[in-house]
C-alpha cells in the first residue's frame, strides 16, 4: 500500500508514516454498496423463481384427469396483463427520469401511474384466479394446477409487495423530498420492478404461450 | 502498478467529493435516458406482440412456434436487462455482471437438471395399473 501511495505522489507526510496496511479507514458513504447488495438479493430471488419454474416444468403436464392449459387459459386476458406490466415498467422509467431532474411532483405522478398499472395487473390476475377456482381448477385439483398457482401466485405476491413499497416511497418522497436516501430507495425499487417484469416474460412464455401449444 | 496507483487516486478523488452526491464508489450505473427507455419499450412491445400473435393465430407448426416463442422470450429478457435494468459490464466494478452470469448458470442447472432427471425418472418407472395405485 505504501508503494501505491508513493506512486500516486501523495504528500511527504504520508511517506514518513510508512504503513503496510491502510491506517486511515477511508469514509464509505452511506448506501455506497446498497445497489450491489440489492442486485445480489434480486439474483437470489431469481433462484427462487428458477426452482418454481423447474417445478412447473416437471409437473406441468400432470393433469390428473383434470383441465389442461388449453381448457383454462385465456390468452387475450394474459396479453392485457402483460401490457399492463410493460406499461408500468416504462412509467417507472419516466419516474426515474423525473427523479434525476429533481422534480418531486412529476416523480410522484409517474409513481402513481406505475402503481395504477401494477394494481390493474394484480386485479386482472386475481380475476383470473377467481375464475379458475370457480371452474373447479383449484390448486388442489392437479399437480399442474398446484405448480401453476405457486409460480404465478409468487410472482403476483412480489408485485403486491412492490406496490406497498411504491406507495411507501411516494409518501417518503412527499415528506422528505428527493433526498439521497430516497433516490437510493427509488433506484432499488426500480430494479425490483423491472426484475419482476423480466420474470413475467418467463411466466407468459413458458406457462401461458407454451401451455396453449401443448 | 501505474494502473493501481491511478485507481487509488481516482478512488480518493471520488471520496473527496464526500457524501454530497453519494456516488463516491465509482457508481457509474447509468439511470437511463428518455431515448433509452423508449427504445427498450418499443422493442419489448414488438417482442411480446409477435409471440402472442404466433400462438393465437397459429400460422406455423406447434414445434416451430414453441422454438420461436422461446427465442423471442430470451431476446426480450436481454432487451429488459439492457434498457430497463441498465446492465453493463462496468457498473459496480463488473460485479453485477459477475453475479448475473453466476445466477444464469445456476438457473440453467436447476431447470434443465430438474427436467432431465425427472423425465428419465418418469420414463424408467415401472408402469402402474390402477389396482397397484390402490394398494400403495
Amino acid at each position: 500500500m505504501s508503494a501505491t501511495h508513493n506512486a500516486s505522489g501523495t504528500t511527504a507526510d504520508d511517506a514518513t508514516r510508512l504503513a503496510f496496511y491502510q491506517l486511515d479507514e477511508h469514509d464509505h458513504p452511506e448506501g455506497g454498496s446498497t445497489m450491489l447488495g440489492f442486485w445480489i438479493y434480486l439474483m437470489s430471488d431469481c433462484l427462487i423463481f428458477a426452482c418454481l419454474f423447474a417445478i412447473y416444468g416437471v409437473l406441468g403436464a400432470n393433469y390428473a384427469g383434470g383441465p389442461a392449459p388449453k381448457d383454462l387459459f385465456e390468452l387475450p386476458l394474459v396479453a392485457i396483463n402483460t401490457s399492463m406490466l410493460l406499461l408500468s415498467s416504462i412509467t417507472y422509467g419516466f419516474a426515474m427520469l423525473a427523479m434525476e431532474r429533481q422534480q418531486v411532483r412529476a416523480t410522484q405522478l409517474w409513481l402513481a401511474v406505475t402503481g395504477l398499472f401494477g394494481a390493474t395487473f394484480i386485479g386482472i390476475e386475481l380475476y383470473e384466479f377467481a375464475t379458475l377456482i370457480h371452474e373447479g381448477a383449484t390448486p388442489q385439483r392437479s399437480a399442474f394446477l398446484s405448480a401453476f398457482f405457486t409460480l404465478v401466485g409468487t410472482h403476483g405476491l412480489h408485485v403486491t409487495f412492490g406496490l406497498i413499497w411504491l406507495v411507501t416511497l411516494m409518501v417518503q418522497v412527499g415528506k422528505h423530498g428527493l433526498i439521497q436516501a430516497n433516490k437510493r430507495r427509488l433506484l432499488c425499487l426500480s430494479m425490483f420492478w423491472h426484475f419482476l417484469d423480466v420474470i413475467w416474460i418467463g411466466v407468459f412464455t413458458f406457462v401461458y404461450l407454451l401451455g396453449m401449444l401443448r | 502498478m501505474t494502473d493501481t496507483s491511478s485507481h487509488t487516486h481516482a478512488h480518493a478523488d471520488a471520496h473527496g467529493k464526500g457524501a454530497a452526491d453519494g456516488h463516491a464508489h465509482g457508481d457509474s450505473a447509468s439511470h437511463g435516458s428518455f431515448r433509452g427507455y423508449m427504445t427498450g419499450f418499443v422493442l419489448a412491445v414488438v417482442l411480446t406482440a409477435i409471440p402472442f400473435w404466433l400462438v393465437m393465430a397459429g400460422p406455423l407448426a406447434p414445434q416451430t412456434t414453441a422454438l420461436l416463442v422461446m427465442g423471442f422470450a430470451v431476446a426480450q429478457i436481454v432487451v429488459h436487462m439492457i434498457y430497463f435494468l441498465h446492465m453493463d459490464t462496468k457498473s459496480e466494478g463488473g460485479w453485477t455482471m459477475m453475479a448475473l452470469i453466476f445466477t444464469i448458470l445456476l438457473v440453467i442447472i436447476a431447470i434443465s437438471g430438474s427436467l432431465w432427471v425427472m423425465y428419465h425418472l418418469n420414463t424408467n418407472m415401472m408402469p402402474m395399473n390402477p389396482a397397484m395405485m390402490e394398494s400403495m
